[in-house]
Protein backbone atom coordinates (compact mmCIF):
# COMPACT_ATOMS: atom_id res chain seq x y z
CA UNK A 1 0.00 0.00 0.00
CA UNK A 2 2.76 2.59 1.07
CA UNK A 3 4.92 1.49 -1.90
CA UNK A 4 2.09 1.63 -3.97
CA UNK A 5 1.66 5.04 -2.52
CA UNK A 6 5.10 6.20 -3.06
CA UNK A 7 5.12 5.04 -6.54
CA UNK A 8 1.93 7.14 -7.69
CA UNK A 9 3.10 10.11 -5.61
CA UNK A 10 6.41 10.50 -7.35
CA UNK A 11 4.75 11.12 -11.52
CA UNK A 12 2.66 13.40 -9.97
CA UNK A 13 4.83 15.23 -8.25
CA UNK A 14 7.32 15.28 -11.26
CA UNK A 15 3.92 16.51 -13.18
CA UNK A 16 3.24 19.21 -10.63
CA UNK A 17 7.16 20.80 -11.06
CA UNK A 18 6.85 20.15 -14.95
CA UNK A 19 3.54 22.31 -14.83
CA UNK A 20 5.09 24.92 -12.59
CA UNK A 21 8.25 24.96 -15.24
CA UNK A 22 6.28 25.26 -17.82
CA UNK A 23 3.86 28.16 -16.10
CA UNK A 24 7.13 30.13 -15.19
CA UNK A 25 8.93 29.42 -18.80
CA UNK A 26 5.36 30.84 -20.51
CA UNK A 27 5.30 33.98 -18.21
CA UNK A 28 9.23 34.95 -19.12
CA UNK A 29 8.37 34.12 -22.84
CA UNK A 30 5.31 36.21 -22.21
CA UNK A 31 7.81 38.86 -20.87
CA UNK A 32 9.90 38.63 -23.81
CA UNK A 33 7.50 39.12 -26.54
CA UNK A 34 5.79 42.33 -25.51
CA UNK A 35 4.10 43.86 -28.22
CA UNK A 36 4.95 47.06 -28.83
CA UNK A 37 2.18 50.05 -28.10
CA UNK A 38 2.04 51.43 -30.96
CA UNK A 39 0.79 47.97 -32.61
CA UNK A 40 -2.36 49.10 -30.36
CA UNK A 41 -3.06 52.00 -31.13
CA UNK A 42 -2.60 51.67 -34.65
CA UNK A 43 -5.30 48.98 -33.98
CA UNK A 44 -7.40 50.94 -32.53
CA UNK A 45 -7.03 53.74 -35.05
CA UNK A 46 -8.34 50.79 -37.75
CA UNK A 47 -11.58 50.37 -35.55
CA UNK A 48 -11.95 54.07 -35.26
CA UNK A 49 -12.41 53.83 -39.69
CA UNK A 50 -13.91 50.31 -39.94
CA UNK A 51 -16.70 52.00 -37.06
CA UNK A 52 -16.94 55.51 -38.84
CA UNK A 53 -17.40 53.40 -42.64
CA UNK A 54 -20.54 51.21 -41.09
CA UNK A 55 -21.59 54.37 -39.77
CA UNK A 56 -21.48 55.75 -42.90
CA UNK A 57 -23.29 53.31 -44.71
CA UNK A 58 -26.32 54.35 -42.26
CA UNK A 59 -25.60 57.98 -43.02
CA UNK A 60 -26.08 57.70 -46.93
CA UNK A 61 -28.77 55.41 -46.47
CA UNK A 62 -27.45 52.32 -48.75
CA UNK A 63 -30.38 50.10 -49.09
CA UNK A 64 -30.58 46.53 -49.97
CA UNK A 65 -28.01 43.51 -50.01
CA UNK A 66 -25.56 46.59 -50.48
CA UNK A 67 -26.41 47.81 -47.10
CA UNK A 68 -26.04 44.09 -45.46
CA UNK A 69 -22.79 43.05 -46.99
CA UNK A 70 -20.95 45.97 -46.37
CA UNK A 71 -22.08 46.62 -42.75
CA UNK A 72 -21.46 42.69 -42.41
CA UNK A 73 -17.89 43.05 -44.25
CA UNK A 74 -16.85 45.88 -41.37
CA UNK A 75 -18.38 43.77 -38.78
CA UNK A 76 -16.79 40.80 -39.50
CA UNK A 77 -13.04 42.84 -40.05
CA UNK A 78 -13.82 44.89 -36.81
CA UNK A 79 -14.35 41.66 -34.96
CA UNK A 80 -11.02 39.87 -36.86
CA UNK A 81 -8.84 42.96 -35.27
CA UNK A 82 -10.04 42.70 -31.81
CA UNK A 83 -9.87 39.09 -32.04
CA UNK A 84 -6.29 38.99 -33.42
CA UNK A 85 -4.79 41.18 -31.70
CA UNK A 86 -6.64 42.43 -29.01
CA UNK A 87 -7.18 38.98 -27.62
CA UNK A 88 -4.07 37.68 -28.93
CA UNK A 89 -4.99 34.85 -31.02
CA UNK A 90 -2.10 35.95 -33.75
CA UNK A 91 0.28 34.78 -31.22
CA UNK A 92 -1.02 31.19 -30.45
CA UNK A 93 -0.52 28.20 -31.80
CA UNK A 94 -2.55 27.26 -34.97
CA UNK A 95 -4.53 24.72 -33.37
CA UNK A 96 -6.11 26.92 -30.65
CA UNK A 97 -7.18 29.43 -33.64
CA UNK A 98 -8.67 26.24 -34.99
CA UNK A 99 -10.75 25.01 -32.27
CA UNK A 100 -12.16 28.49 -30.86
CA UNK A 101 -13.04 29.86 -34.62
CA UNK A 102 -14.05 26.92 -36.46
CA UNK A 103 -16.94 25.97 -34.43
CA UNK A 104 -18.51 29.24 -34.61
CA UNK A 105 -17.60 29.27 -38.48
CA UNK A 106 -19.29 26.08 -38.93
CA UNK A 107 -22.85 27.07 -36.69
CA UNK A 108 -22.96 30.03 -39.24
CA UNK A 109 -22.48 27.85 -41.56
CA UNK A 110 -25.55 25.56 -40.86
CA UNK A 111 -27.67 28.77 -40.27
CA UNK A 112 -26.73 29.84 -43.65
CA UNK A 113 -28.12 26.22 -44.83
CA UNK A 114 -31.37 26.87 -42.67
CA UNK A 115 -31.58 29.94 -44.60
CA UNK A 116 -31.50 28.99 -48.02
CA UNK A 117 -33.94 26.05 -46.87
CA UNK A 118 -36.64 28.31 -45.32
CA UNK A 119 -38.48 29.20 -48.56
CA UNK A 120 -38.63 25.55 -49.63
CA UNK A 121 -39.95 24.71 -46.30
CA UNK A 122 -42.32 28.09 -45.67
CA UNK A 123 -43.38 26.76 -49.27
CA UNK A 124 -44.59 23.20 -48.49
CA UNK A 125 -46.28 24.63 -45.17
CA UNK A 126 -48.61 26.43 -47.19
CA UNK A 127 -49.17 23.92 -49.66
CA UNK A 128 -50.36 21.32 -47.33
CA UNK A 129 -50.98 23.02 -43.97
CA UNK A 130 -52.64 26.17 -45.23
CA UNK A 131 -55.33 24.49 -47.63
CA UNK A 132 -56.98 22.75 -45.27
CA UNK A 133 -58.05 25.35 -43.44
CA UNK B 1 -48.16 46.57 -29.53
CA UNK B 2 -48.30 50.18 -30.04
CA UNK B 3 -44.73 51.79 -29.33
CA UNK B 4 -42.16 50.67 -30.83
CA UNK B 5 -39.53 49.84 -27.96
CA UNK B 6 -43.00 50.07 -25.71
CA UNK B 7 -44.59 47.41 -23.52
CA UNK B 8 -45.55 44.06 -25.30
CA UNK B 9 -42.71 44.62 -28.17
CA UNK B 10 -40.51 41.97 -28.97
CA UNK B 11 -38.00 44.28 -30.38
CA UNK B 12 -38.01 46.18 -27.29
CA UNK B 13 -37.40 43.55 -25.21
CA UNK B 14 -34.69 41.63 -26.98
CA UNK B 15 -33.10 44.97 -27.42
CA UNK B 16 -33.49 46.25 -24.13
CA UNK B 17 -32.33 43.19 -22.65
CA UNK B 18 -29.31 42.26 -24.51
CA UNK B 19 -27.96 46.18 -24.20
CA UNK B 20 -28.96 46.10 -20.73
CA UNK B 21 -26.78 42.70 -20.43
CA UNK B 22 -23.72 44.21 -22.28
CA UNK B 23 -23.87 47.27 -20.07
CA UNK B 24 -23.76 45.78 -16.79
CA UNK B 25 -20.57 43.23 -18.55
CA UNK B 26 -19.45 46.97 -19.25
CA UNK B 27 -19.68 48.21 -15.78
CA UNK B 28 -18.31 45.05 -13.98
CA UNK B 29 -15.36 45.31 -16.21
CA UNK B 30 -14.96 48.70 -15.40
CA UNK B 31 -14.99 47.77 -12.00
CA UNK B 32 -12.46 44.82 -12.62
CA UNK B 33 -9.74 46.86 -14.51
CA UNK B 34 -9.71 49.83 -11.97
CA UNK B 35 -9.31 47.35 -8.93
CA UNK B 36 -6.02 45.81 -11.20
CA UNK B 37 -4.89 49.02 -12.69
CA UNK B 38 -4.57 49.89 -9.01
CA UNK B 39 -3.32 47.03 -8.05
CA UNK B 40 -0.66 47.14 -10.80
CA UNK B 41 -0.18 50.97 -9.66
CA UNK B 42 0.59 49.35 -5.88
CA UNK B 43 2.86 47.15 -7.08
CA UNK B 44 0.90 44.11 -5.76
CA UNK B 45 2.17 41.53 -8.52
CA UNK B 46 5.93 42.13 -8.48
CA UNK B 47 5.29 41.51 -4.62
CA UNK B 48 3.08 37.86 -5.03
CA UNK B 49 0.69 40.24 -2.51
CA UNK B 50 -2.73 37.64 -2.30
CA UNK B 51 -5.73 39.18 -3.28
CA UNK B 52 -8.83 40.29 -1.09
CA UNK B 53 -11.47 37.26 -1.72
CA UNK B 54 -8.29 34.79 -2.59
CA UNK B 55 -5.68 33.04 -0.59
CA UNK B 56 -3.97 32.49 -3.92
CA UNK B 57 -1.18 34.85 -4.46
CA UNK B 58 -1.23 37.91 -7.07
CA UNK B 59 0.25 37.19 -10.69
CA UNK B 60 0.54 39.68 -13.69
CA UNK B 61 -1.63 36.96 -15.30
CA UNK B 62 -4.39 38.49 -13.72
CA UNK B 63 -4.17 42.09 -16.27
CA UNK B 64 -3.92 39.03 -19.36
CA UNK B 65 -7.19 37.69 -18.23
CA UNK B 66 -9.10 40.93 -17.23
CA UNK B 67 -8.08 42.42 -20.81
CA UNK B 68 -9.28 39.06 -22.35
CA UNK B 69 -12.79 39.75 -20.74
CA UNK B 70 -13.37 43.53 -21.47
CA UNK B 71 -12.22 42.79 -25.33
CA UNK B 72 -14.29 39.77 -25.34
CA UNK B 73 -17.69 42.25 -24.17
CA UNK B 74 -15.78 44.75 -26.85
CA UNK B 75 -16.02 42.08 -29.18
CA UNK B 76 -20.14 41.33 -28.72
CA UNK B 77 -20.56 44.36 -28.99
CA UNK B 78 -19.13 45.22 -32.89
CA UNK B 79 -22.13 42.33 -33.34
CA UNK B 80 -25.02 44.17 -30.60
CA UNK B 81 -24.06 47.72 -32.92
CA UNK B 82 -24.12 46.04 -36.02
CA UNK B 83 -27.46 43.91 -35.59
CA UNK B 84 -29.48 46.05 -33.44
CA UNK B 85 -28.17 50.07 -34.55
CA UNK B 86 -27.49 49.10 -38.27
CA UNK B 87 -29.72 46.18 -39.60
Amino acid sequence: MTNAAVHVEGPQQSLQAHVHDTIASGTTHAKGQQHPIKLYLVVWGWLFVLSTCSYLVDFFGLHGNLRWSLICLFMVLKAGLIVAVFMHMAWERLALAYAILLPPVLVLVFVSIMVFESDYTHFLRILFFAAST
Amino acid sequence: MGQPLGRGSQFGSCFFLITGFHGTHVSIGVIFLIAIARKVFRGDFDVERRGFFTSRKGYYEVVEITGLYWHFVDLVWVFIFAFFYLW
